[in-house]
């Protein structure tokens, strides 16, 4: 199955052999190329959806291009498709190298490569369309979902026997985060995509409400700690060394930064739901151990910045370790700014607002996109055996790249604060200074113009560097199975002086299970007691399932991604329950297969927007929003009302609600569809009466139906 | 919110003393082998990424 091919022995010691091998450059050099295609239409997106939020027009009036369906393909293009092949690229690289032999096996390799490339073109084809579970970065549909995890298997296979194999006795450090990487993402991924399928791209949340959201957040902090941070962690520990020609500072600072924050970070999840369900002990928990995450996090980044002393001279014309200097710096911003994100008090100011929005941008342009360019600049030359065509364009490309990145993040951080202020503003008299929200978001439409300005420079460094790339593979020739010597290694020789944790490291399976041990603790505590709370959850008698025509409305409120700009979690601060009523009781969600919290106001909270106008209102708003709502920034939905309502799968939803433990009465799925058009007909009347003509079939009214039932069942006022 | 849901549970508050007893140990014990380990085994490991 391998093709290494050359393993011949030619000369001999007492032990060891002098072996020829050759490394494989295809791989990485293919999802090299992946990951910039990808990074250029995930960015692209980016850039359109950005410009979405100041001339809503921008979605061209199509559902395939509007915000709240493509924001989630901005997403996961950005974090599976540009940083996923940036890790794969790194990885089957840098791996081969530090364990002196070829990948496992070739097929692997190619079964991963385009595999994964397949999982990414059905997330693009599947997101405009829709289809989509709506929990973020987790929102592609269930065969998808088994898709990513064989092909996950593939590569963990295909690592871990390249490092069984290896000719280095050690496992150097960044193979240890690509082995957490493995291990974690593998967990996070099978736990939080518990659903049952209703039909081949439609499948419901195992989880609901609470239950579902402390998983989904679980999985959401901890996707950033073993996909955006571990792998790009290990990567840095290969690649800075080698820009700087000189090993990494400190060796043993390496090893207590990857326990360390192997070990803590999958605690940190719950501060991402402070102020809501959680007891105060855990989200005590969540705050503690993600302030603790400061000092793993500044270990490594000053490890990084401290290998470049004594070659600072060298930052100032080598763009490649500027790339670096940067990406550490957003390093130690982002990881910084986290650990105060998620005090109490700073959290109550940031959350749901263009804040965190920054914030993980610092992290993705800065600290994934940059350190991706330094990576390609110093892989292409060496795979296509010739020096980069420009190093002035790439020094163009990062000061391009640099100014981006402060045009995207400063208007951000304004718009948040500004937000995040006016929101809570009292006047003198004790109401609301500003109690239409309206004009919370036109006070910031200018940062959104900045915003999108800002990721377009960076776009535009992205086209520099695939021109300077290009001239740089057109100059070259590549070395597809890079020839390579060493040493066999000893097998069964004796170490039984050695130390345990030496003894561990050269075992790759072992460490893997280590890791996973440490992950394992982080995760019982913290989703245990999330289990049991299902059974725990004080039951609100008011709180009725949903009617058939609402969960067929809530359906399309997924589809739309309604949830990427309105939240359904009111918190019960004053300023909240001013604007928006009664706060949000963990009661009121039990039926919610998945939970629809969200995480952003860009628009505003939806949780108690029952009754508030009438049917016809929200007919009007849908239909040209701002004939309702002067100025406002969310764009029409006319297909709503040029397509039927799909009932097809009816039946199968409410049997598969039954059985996820919403209290259907058996046989009820029979009996749905009639109950279905009754309700219909009542909205189509009330409609009529407000001088609309509408017809039951239309997608508007169940979305109507739904909208018209939020949180009504304990509406107090 | 329901912040008193999970106090219901049985022996929860033993939760949080164990998880800091654990990071607690295995920290320092990870901490005591780093100061330990041998500097010829460091400089070693230190290199490889600059090896051809």
């Amino acid at each position: 199955m391998t093709s290494e091919v050359l393993d011949k022995p030619i000369e001999k010691t007492a032990t060891q052999v002098l072996e020829t091998f050759d490394y494989d450059n295809v791989t990485p050099r293919n999802f090299a190329i992946a990951s910039i295609v990808f990074g250029v239409v995930g960015m692209l997106v980016g850039v359109i959806v950005a410009f979405q939020l100041v001339y809503p027009e921008l979605n061209f009036n199509l559902q395939f291009t509007t915000f709240g369906r493509i924001r989630p393909l901005h997403t996961n293009a950005v974090i599976f498709a540009f940083v996923g092949n940036a890790i794969f690229a790194g990885i089957y690289y840098s791996l081969q190298r530090l364990c002196k032999t070829r990948m496992f096996n070739d097929t692997l390799s190619k079964i991963h490569f385009w595999g994964w490339q397949l999982i990414i073109l059905a997330a693009a084809i599947t997101l405009p369309l829709g289809i989509t579970t709506s929990k973020e970065y987790a929102e592609l549909e269930w065969p998808i979902d088994i898709a990513i995890t064989l092909i996950w298997v593939v590569f963990g296979i295909n690592m871990i026997g390249t490092i069984i194999k290896r000719r280095e006795q050690h496992i150097y450090v960044a193979i240890w985060f690509y082995i957490a990487t493995f291990v974690t993402v593998a967990v996070l991924h099978v736990v939080n995509s518990f659903e049952l399928p209703i039909s081949f791209l439609k499948s419901y949340s195992w989880y609901a409400g609470v239950q579902d959201a402390l998983v989904q957040w679980w999985y959401g902090h901890n996707a950033v700690a073993f996909f955006l941070t571990t792998p790009y962690l290990g990567l840095m520990y290969y690649y800075l060394p080698k820009a700087a020609q000189r090993p990494v500072y400190s060796y043993r600072l390496s090893i207590v930064h990857f326990w360390s924050l192997i070990f803590i970070y999958i605690w940190a999840g719950p501060h991402h739901l402070l102020y809501s369900a959680l007891p105060d002990w855990a989200q005590s928990l969540g705050t503690v151990f993600s302030v603790m995450l400061i000092a793993p996090s500044w270990g490594g980044m000053v490890n990084g910045l401290l290998t470049m002393r004594g070659v600072w001279d060298r930052v100032r014309e080598d763009a490649i370790l500027k790339f670096m200097v940067v990406a550490l710096t957003g390093y130690g911003m982002a990881t910084f700014e986290g650990p105060m994100l998620s005090l109490k008090n700073v959290n109550a100011i940031g959350h749901f607002t263009d804040w965190i929005v920054a914030h993980v941008h610092i992290g993705a342009l800065a600290w994934n996109g940059f350190l991706t360019f330094a990576m390609f600049y110093w892989m292409f030359p060496r795979m296509f055996n010739t020096k980069l065509y420009s190093t002035k364009l790439a020094n163009v490309h990062f000061w391009v790249g640099t100014l981006g990145i402060l045009f995207y993040a400063i208007p951000m951080y304004w718009s948040g604060f500004t937000q995040g202020l006016m929101w809570k503003q009292f006047n003198a008299e004790g109401s609301l200074q500003y109690p239409n929200f309206l004009e919370t978001v036109n006070a910031i439409i200018p940062m959104y113009a900045m915003r999108g300005l800002g990721g377009l420079l960076y776009l535009a460094g992205v086209f520099i560097m695939i021109y300077n790339l290009w001239k740089t593979v057109a100059s070259g020739k590549f070395t597809a199975n890079e020839p390579a010597q060493a040493m066999s290694l000893v097998k069964n020789s004796i170490h039984e002086h050695d130390h345990w944790h030496r003894k561990l490291e050269r075992k790759p399976v072992k460490l893997a299970v280590f890791a996973l041990i440490a992950i394992l603790i982080g995760t019982a505590i913290e989703l245990i007691p999330t289990f049991l709370v299902k059974s725990n959850i004080p039951t609100i008698s008011s709180v009725k399932p949903y009617t058939a025509l609402e969960l067929q409305g809530r359906d399309l409120y997924i589809r739309e991604g309604c949830v990427g700009c309105h939240s359904q979690m009111i918190r019960p601060f004053r300023s909240e329950t001013e604007r928006y009523g009664e706060y949000a009781k963990a009661g009121e969600y039990v039926y919610d297969h998945p939970f629809l919290w969200g995480s952003k106001r860009t628009g505003p909270d939806l949780l108690r927007v029952g009754g508030k106008y009438p049917d016809s209102w929200h007919y009007n708003h849908m239909l040209d929003p701002t004939s309702m709502s002067p100025g406002s920034i969310m764009p029409a939905y006319p297909w709503l009302f040029e397509q039927e309502l799909d009932n097809s799968n009816l039946e199968a939803k409410i049997s598969a609600m039954r059985t996820l433990g919403v209290p259907y009465p058996l046989g009820y799925e029979k009996q749905a569809l009639a109950d279905l058009k009754a309700q219909s007909e009542q909205i189509v009347k009330n409609l009529k009466e407000a001088g609309i003509e509408a017809k039951p079939e239309q997608e508007i009214i169940a979305l109507i139906a739904y909208l018209q039932r939020l949180g009504t069942d304990i509406k107090v006022k | 919110m329901i912040r008193n849901v999970l106090e219901s549970i049985q022996g929860i508050d033993i939760f949080p003393i164990i998880s800091l007893t654990i990071f607690f140990v295995s920290f320092t014990l990870m901490l005591i082998w780093v100061i330990k380990a041998d500097k010829k085994y460091i400089k070693k490991m230190s290199e490889m990424p600059l090896e051809k």
